[in-house]
């Protein structure tokens, strides 16, 4: 056994953490500024801290993660870090050449009290930033919320700085996309083409993160929300912002600046919130939804009745950040199986209030529960005590699933030990298409694999 | 594309590389830049810096302390709770993403699976951790019984002033296991080295020496620096076994906290990665008297030289002739294998820029196949990895490495060994070495570049300049590298491949690397039509 010392009796939890189902914020941070052409993320810590999150980064994506750190040493710990990032700065622009700095801080430099924004402003009076050139930053403690909360702030700061308000709107709206994969930035790209709406998306990390083999490495790949792209969502018509969690906070600070109005809707997981979400569109962009997106949905939902029987009363257990699993929650509900554990790192109150929501009349002995002690080690317990029928999650789960023998889907950050999450997308009804096909080949692999002989179909 | 170099007559002399290179960087940082690029020669006695700060925004390979003290030295070891005190991050990220091997008897502890943290909260840094540090420790006790407990301590908890060591010293009272606490946040060092020490003076000092266990063999030995990446560690316990060489512990590749504990029991101590390890096979030596020698079992050719060291140390005519057998076996199959792979590989170039010992180790594996090394470096080594143990003397030690405690080792009378000591007399006399680093450079071609703490921009420079055939480095670097068009081999995961250590170790490399030099999937990287002229035709959709 993998996790042998995980036995179903819950003891009550208040201090230690097993097995976590989040991790902290500035990797969200940095994965938001990936997003961002010509942008290099910098990590105001110690040197583990950029290393750790471009390990992550990269295992997930096979890609190259470009991001550089303050390396804090003992005295820039006592006397501030102020030293190192002026330091930095300069470095990066004399070696590296980036349109943009991105800061985010750590809890080190949050401990410390280092203040980002009188730091960078320094760095500009010291002539250390070179014109049309920017540097901008995200206040990220590791001690708070999670990695979610971390690519919250990055965005945050990004349309803090850039957007623009003039005198004139455009037709266009702004999509702020939460922490999806460069494959589903692409869909959305598609999607958006398809309703014929006019759109700045950020970030958008395809074409930096699913790079292709050319012989060359480009520090600075072709993709990416460019600054006249971000400075231009100033006089966008409205904004439309895909997962509370990740992308409120920009969201408000448009409209804070710019008066951009907002609307936040859930990422389109799903059947559900894919229709929300394209609803939504052609109600910002003023458009008639055509025929080939209602065709899509068409096929979503034909695959869905042909093979309901291998999906409905199936007991699922869902771990992941909540932007990304509450419209997989209720795509599950919608497909009649039954979500019962459910358990999120990432903190936010209106997580209880979605879940009960979607499941409380569906699934009503579903167990959920998000923040403090949400961990991948008491859904386990869980599932010890009462099993399912399929996990799906980071790659973290295949350990569960191993002991447990339990089908297992993939899904969430980090996936380090299979592809297809940069290049196969799922949002919208084609990407909702793939989930079904994942989770019915896990059950019914499954079902291969250990029927009895004479149980043993050919046709499924 | 990278070009079959003819390096028949020597490597190139790199300076206009290193000139290139420096060109680059604002005044302050090349000149610091200069005396971490070494033209080598092996002939000559050159310094390199090392073990020195990273330039801020220098995008380097290197970690922080808590990796090195959590991730390398205790994260291999099954049967201790290793709990991180500090935001959630940490301890995920170091979540079995090391690939440390263990195999764990029936009925046996292993938590390597597991991610214990205290997840500290805004409130715990400006009020404080020990409190939650304490219910967590008895959490992870009422739930775990586990034997042992470390707190390992990250950034924040030496800035709010938590004391970590009294927390131990409490709970070890209150719950009569043996728990203790590292010093070793994040920025206590310039990278991973200043928790290796860390990690090895907690060792020495909470674990080493706890249980006198009873002789159990002959010949007993500790393996310090092998981490069983891979399982490296297995082959090298599968020799030992054969040759009747009791292997009491290893520090800390498939090991137990239980094993470390009777580790002053050993006849010998045998350090395979130098940079990690060293000071508890000092401080062994100093305490209990145990001397220690240098091995290696990266290369078949090493793993010969070690085992017949060990044989010479106890001087035991039924081991040496037993070493004998094992390598005459064993060097049959080595052979047979390494002869049809080298005519397809051999006078490749590789380079290689990973760990404190790795980059050195590794490079007798490609000389096995006739590849040479060009370029090579460490991660967080020190000079003496570089140039050899005798310039341990000459280091200067600067404010970074006297933020580490040195502990003051005192000789223990009653578990001293004045047989060993002797015998180490015995030997040194008739010419045998102990404590025998003499570090990558001398080992190196003249005119092969040494890099220490190679960083982003002079990678691409290094591949522009050298066109290597196999670039050898870790995870961060691997596309940055394979998007150039170079394969990359990582050398801390082995991308997830090995074992690479001992005899069967060396075959599997070696078929490893005719698996990445000898594909032609890096010559289908341009698309046929590529330079064909462009037509624009009739037929187009117009949008």
């Amino acid at each position: 056994m993998l996790l042998r010392h995980t036995t179903k009796e819950v003891r009550e939890r208040t201090a230690l953490t097993v097995n976590p189902a989040k991790t902290c914020q500035p990797v969200g941070a940095m994965y938001a500024a990936l997003g961002v052409h010509g942008c290099l993320p910098h990590s105001h810590g110690s040197q583990g801290c950029c290393s750790y999150h471009r390990s992550a980064l990269t295992r997930h994506y096979k890609e190259p993660v470009m991001a550089a750190t303050s390396s804090f040493t003992e005295g820039s710990s006592v006397f501030g870090g102020q030293a190192n990032l002026l330091q930095a700065i300069e470095t990066i622009f004399a070696v590296y050449e980036p349109e943009i700095i991105a800061v985010h801080s750590t809890c080190l430099s949050e401990t410390i009290g280092d203040d980002l924004n009188q730091i960078v402003n320094k760095a500009k009076d010291e002539g250390k930033v070179p014109f049309g050139k920017y540097v901008i930053q995200a206040s990220t403690p590791s001690y708070v919320g999670s990695h979610v909360t971390g690519y919250a702030n990055m965005l945050e700061g990004f349309v803090k700085y850039f957007a623009e308000k003039t005198d004139e709107k455009i037709r266009q709206i702004n999509l702020l996309s939460g922490w999806v994969e460069p494959s589903d930035m692409r869909e959305l790209k598609r999607i958006m083409k398809m309703m014929k709406v006019k759109s700045v998306l950020l970030p958008d990390t395809s074409d930096v993160l699913d790079t292709p083999m050319t012989g060359k490495f480009e520090m600075y790949p072709k993709g990416g929300t460019t600054i006249p792209e971000m400075v231009s969502m100033g006089d966008s018509m409205q904004t439309l912002g895909l997962g509370e969690w990740a992308t409120t906070k920009a969201a408000i600070m448009l409209d804070n600046l710019c008066k951009v109005p907002f609307d936040i809707i859930d990422i389109p997981v799903g059947l559900k919130a894919t229709d929300r979400f394209i609803q939504a569109l052609a109600k910002a962009g003023r458009v008639s939804i055509p025929e080939s997106i209602t065709e899509e949905r068409g096929r979503l939902l034909d695959v869905i009745t042909d093979m309901h029987q291998y999906l409905y009363g199936k007991r699922v257990a869902v771990y992941g950040d909540p932007d990304n699993i509450i419209p997989l929650i209720e795509f599950l509900v919608d497909m009649d199986m039954k979500p019962v554990y459910i358990v999120s790192g990432t903190p936010g109150k209106r997580f209880e209030e979605r879940m009960s929501e979607i499941l409380s009349e569906r699934v009503p002995e579903a167990k959920y529960k998000n923040g403090p002690q949400a961990d991948m080690f008491l859904m386990h317990q869980w599932i010890k005590e009462e099993p399912v029928d399929l996990i799906i999650g980071n790659t973290y789960g295949k350990y569960i699933a191993r002991d447990e023998n339990i089908p297992f889907v993939r899904m969430g950050f980090p996936i380090i030990d299979r592809i297809g999450h940069s290049y196969f997308s799922t949002l919208g009804y084609m990407g909702g298409l793939r989930i079904v096909e994942k989770i019915l080949g896990a059950i019914m692999d499954k079902q291969d694999a250990s029927c009895l002989e004479e149980k043993f179909e050919l046709v499924m | 594309m990278p070009n079959r170099k003819d390096y028949t007559n020597g490597l190139p002399d790199p300076l206009a590389l290193r000139e290139e290179i420096l060109k680059k960087y604002p005044a302050k940082i090349a000149k610091k830049r200069v005396k971490g690029i070494v033209i080598n020669d092996p002939n000559l006695e050159q310094e390199i810096m090392a073990n020195v700060r990273t330039i801020p925004g220098i995008i380097t390979q290197r970690g922080c302390t808590y990796a090195g003290c959590k991730g390398v030295v205790l994260g291999p070891t099954r049967d201790i709770i290793n709990l991180v005190h500090g935001p959630i991050g940490c301890s995920f990220y170091a979540w079995l993403t090391r690939r440390n091997q263990t195999r764990v008897p029936e009925g046996g502890d292993n938590f390597i699976t597991y991610c214990f943290s205290t997840d500290m909260q805004d409130e715990n840094i400006v009020f404080g951790g020990e409190a939650k540090l304490k219910d967590a420790v008895r959490e992870a006790f009422e739930i775990f019984k586990p034997k042992a407990i470390g707190i390992f301590s990250t950034c924040p908890v030496g800035l709010i002033g938590d004391d970590v060591h009294s927390v131990a010293r409490d709970m070890k009272a209150e719950l009569g296991i043996n728990i203790f606490g590292f010093s070793c946040e994040g920025y206590r060092g310039v990278s991973q080295s200043a928790g290796h020490h860390i990690a090895n003076n907690g060792v020495f000092k909470h674990v080493v020496g706890l249980n006198d266990r009873e002789r159990v063999g002959k010949f007993q030995v500790n393996l310090l620096g092998e981490y069983n990446i891979g399982g490296d560690a297995f082959e090298i316990e599968k020799l030992f076994e054969e040759a009747g060489i009791t292997l009491l512990s290893t520090f800390s590749g498939n090991s137990t906290i239980k094993s470390m504990e009777y580790s002053h029991t050993a006849d010998l101590n045998m350090v395979m990665c130098h940079r990690s390890i060293n000071y508890i096979a000092e401080m062994m030596e100093e305490k209990y008297g145990i001397p220690w020698v240098k091995v290696s079992f990266v290369g078949a050719e090493s793993t010969c030289k070690s085992l017949r060291k060990i044989g010479d140390y106890f001087g035991d005519a039924g081991l040496k002739a037993k070493v004998e057998e094992i390598i005459a076996r064993e060097m049959a199959k080595v052979e047979a294998v390494k002869s049809s792979i080298k005519p397809r590989v051999e006078g490749k170039l590789a380079m290689m820029f990973v760990g404190g010992s790795r980059a050195h180790h590794y490079q007798d594996l490609f000389g096995e196949l006739g590849i040479r090394t060009v370029s090579a470096g460490y991660e967080f080594a020190h000079r003496d990895d570089y140039e050899g143990r005798k310039v341990i003397p000459t280091i200067k030690i600067d404010a970074d490495t006297r933020n580490i405690e040195e502990l003051s080792v005192t000789k223990d009378e009653a578990h001293f060994r004045p047989d060993l000591v002797e015998k180490k007399a015995e030997l040194q006399s008739k010419g045998f070495e102990f404590k025998d680093y003499d570090g990558m450079m001398p080992e190196m071609l003249k005119n092969s570049l040494v890099i220490d703490d190679v960083n982003h921009w002079e990678t691409e420079k290094l591949i522009e300049f050298y066109k290597p055939d196999v670039f050898c480095a870790g995870i961060k670097e691997k596309y940055v590298v394979q998007k150039a068009g170079v394969p990359l081999k990582q050398l801390h995961s082995y991308d997830y491949g090995g074992p690479y250590t001992a005899f069967d170790g060396a075959i599997n490399f070696y078929v490893e690397m005719e698996r990445m030099l000898a594909t032609n999937i890096w010559k289908m990287i341009d698309a046929p039509w590529k330079n064909e002229s462009e037509l624009v035709g009739s037929m187009t959709i117009e949008y």
